[in-house]
């Protein structure tokens, strides 16, 4: 029986069909004789096919509830209520090279021009937990960030920043357990209340495993290094987030956006999964989960993914596991520009760049944001090429006004669309995981990192034929362009200061201490019901190094070795 | 070019503990459809490691790729294992994110050819036949 107001709807349908066929037919055929368009087919960055013009037939198959209102399941339109009507997103520019006092004095110029929260860079030693004199840290102490070794690192990356007051971010993986560890006992010395510390580690392994590839262990001992943290934090640091699931590294390894989100949330299912086998109630620990995306070239396409992500999150959080707080089904993000897309050539271009992505991240409903400096392309940026990109989202927070109405995009036939066929495939692929073993396993087999370097190899192959348009490389190019520009210097001082710091540290030790808190530490580490935290934060006040605690589970655990696919 | 095929066989390899293998993987690939046999390495190799492959599987090239900045200080290594073991016929290529000033610093030590981002893949092919052919046989 179709009630009334479905047969004004059926009604209303009919004749924006007919008046969709006579436009066609008229206006439409007639100019297309006339004029031709540029292409057949039009699509997105991640191949997914796009009309000439979206009506309301284009949503008319997405429930209302499912674009819903803010701060309401499915938050599709964003996590609260009143969004950056409240407080705009927060500015949380990454940085770290050399040693913590380097470090630190970076950290104290972006706050002084401004920025709202902290986010550090490790380098590379730091991120695979070697100490700064491993044989393996050779040439890459304090190069791609913060080196830290010991607690007194993490003292001096962070002196006399107030730490209760602004949320500190670390970009760290494998060895992100002890950076915790070493942030809850710097909070202790300082005689913070650890419940009011809040912050992120990044901590997501298994997306190391598919993108990023930095990794120490096997899968499993490391997933459950993930499972201690998260239920560590929701025991003892009520406001930080113990882990941010993050689509950033798999987009920039290669995938599709599309790729993104779906990988992200195979991620997200794995986690919660081993979270609530140890026994904790889902919504005990989901409303700490954190995220991070990229904001990619594609700028529609990229708001209807943050809209899909929010909406396929709280779906797969009522739904697969039940939860019952909104808050374990609102996700929030943090979002950065896609370093990927940054030039060489005219590389003063990147500001364009990332101003574009940056208000697809703020259109898209992020809750923090960083925008990558001009010349990353050359190596990390300098403190110039860093106020830009601050001043770009102080540009788009101050002056622009799109902050005033919460999801402005929302309605949009071609957005809503979109945002709905993001959220169909996303399903499909998190079906076809279930189906094929689950995420570890297609982790084991390779099936992630093949399908992110297919999409790779093909975004390549676009680019250099010039299908894929880059201003400056395959556009516009300037043969005979001088770089003009002035790179952030790297400080050959840096090994040195840092192994002295480390030698000291040794030295003042009582050593004897160390060691039977480093047999303590394999005996937790071997019961897989014992939380691997409250040991660790033992650990690094008594002056263990980061090297030393690693290198002990090595001999138990072994490392992580990759089959490469290429 | 490997002594009886005539086909040229090149090692690829990802030196230090910078993990991103976007780039190396689209190269590995490229180079591997024209016909190359490609042996790439995997991650997180130390100079030792790349030398002692290359001179066992018997390569005319290696290619390193390194994103870390770390790269003034494994090339250097690799030229030195390589001159150790008397395999300098083997020639050195690299690629990542490296300063120009240092591009040029490294081919005065004797990288034969540096490949900076979004270099297309034909090119990069194209660099490869060259320097085999400059070279001459073995």
């Amino acid at each position: 029986m179709i009630n009334e107001k479905q047969a004004l709807d059926n009604m209303a349908r009919e004749q924006l069909e007919q008046k969709l066929e006579k436009w066609e037919q008229d206006e439409l055929a007639k100019f297309l004789k006339r004029q031709p368009e540029r292409k057949d087919e039009f699509a997105t960055f991640g191949n997914i096919p796009v009309k000439r013009v979206y009506t309301a037939l284009d949503v008319a198959e997405t429930p209302l509830e499912d674009i819903g209102l803010p701060g309401q399941y499915p938050f599709t339109r964003g996590p609260y209520p009143t969004m950056y009507r409240g407080r705009n997103w927060t500015m949380r520019q990454i940085a770290g090279f050399g040693t913590g006092e380097d470090t630190n004095k970076r950290f104290k110029y972006l706050i002084a021009q401004g920025q709202t929260g902290i986010s550090t860079d490790f380098d590379m030693p730091t991120l695979m937990g070697y100490d700064s004199d491993h044989p393996m840290s050779t040439g890459e102490v304090g190069r791609e960030g913060v080196a830290v070794d010991t607690l007194a690192d993490m003292e001096a990356l962070y002196a006399d920043i107030d730490l209760e007051n602004i949320s500190v971010s670390m970009t760290i993986n494998p060895s992100a357990w002890i950076m915790l560890a070493m942030y809850y006992a710097l909070g202790q010395k300082r005689g913070y209340d650890p419940h009011k510390l809040s912050g992120t580690v990044q901590a997501d392994i298994l997306k190391e495993y598919m993108a990023q590839k930095e990794w120490i262990y096997p899968i499993r001992p490391s997933v459950r290094i993930v499972r201690d943290c998260i239920t560590f934090c929701a025991e003892n640091m009520r406001r930080f987030n113990p882990i941010n699931i993050s689509g950033y590294h798999v987009s920039e390894a290669g995938s599709s956006p599309l790729q993104e989100i779906a990988f992200t949330m195979a991620n997200t299912i794995a986690y919660v999964e081993e979270v609530t086998k140890a026994g904790m109630d889902v919504d005990d620990f989901a409303p700490r989960l954190a995220f991070f995306f990229v904001c990619q070239r594609d700028f529609f396409e990229e708001i209807a993914k943050f809209r899909a992500a929010r909406r396929v999150y709280a779906k797969i959080m009522k739904e697969r596991f039940g939860a019952k707080k909104p808050e374990s089904m609102r996700l929030r993000f943090h979002c950065q520009t896609a370093a990927a897309t940054l030039t060489k050539p005219q590389y003063k271009v990147n500001v364009i760049r990332t101003a574009l992505q940056a208000l697809s991240a703020v259109l898209g409903g992020a809750q923090s944001l960083h925008t990558n400096g001009m010349d990353e392309a050359f190596a990390i940026p300098t403190e110039e090429a860093m106020k830009i990109a601050l001043r770009t989202q102080q540009v788009i927070a101050e002056e622009s006004n799109v902050t005033q109405v919460i999801d402005p995009v929302g309605g949009s036939y071609f957005v809503e669309n979109l945002t709905t066929e993001f959220e169909k495939k996303i399903f499909e692929i998190l079906d076809e995981i279930d189906e094929k073993g689950g995420t570890i396993k297609l982790i084991e087999e390779g099936w992630f990192q093949r399908q992110i370097a297919d999409f790779a190899y093909e975004t390549a192959t676009k680019k250099a034929s010039g299908e894929y348009p880059l201003i400056g490389v395959n556009r516009f190019e300037e043969k005979d362009e001088v770089f003009d520009v002035e790179l952030h210097p790297h400080d050959e001082t840096t090994t040195k200061r840092q192994i002295d710091g480390l030698n000291k540290v040794r030295e003042d030790r009582d050593s004897a201490k160390v060691d039977k808190l480093l047999k303590e530490l394999v005996e937790v580490a071997k019961d897989d019901s014992k939380n691997i935290m409250p040991i660790t934060v033992e650990l690094v006040k008594a002056g263990a190094s980061m090297g030393d605690i690693v290198e002990t589970l090595k001999e138990l655990w072994g490392t992580y070795r990759e089959t490469p696919v290429f | 070019m490997s002594k009886n095929s005539g086909i040229i066989r090149i090692l690829i390899a990802k030196v230090g503990l910078d993990g991103h293998d976007r780039g190396v993987k689209v190269v590995a690939r490229a180079l591997r459809d024209a016909g190359m046999d490609v042996i790439y390495t995997g991650l997180h190799r130390t100079p030792e490691e790349v030398v002692r492959a290359a001179i066992q599987e018997d390569v005319d090239i290696i290619g390193v790729s390194i994103l870390s900045g770390a790269h003034m200080t494994v090339f250097p290594r690799i030229l030195e294992l390589l001159k150790e073991s008397e395999a300098e016929d083997i020639i050195v290529t690299g690629g990542g994110v490296i300063p120009d000033d240092e591009v040029d610093d490294l081919k005065k030590l004797g990288v034969k050819e540096v490949m900076l981002q979004d270099t297309p893949p034909q090119n990069i092919i194209d660099s490869m036949q060259r320097l085999v052919t400059e070279r001459g046989p073995r």
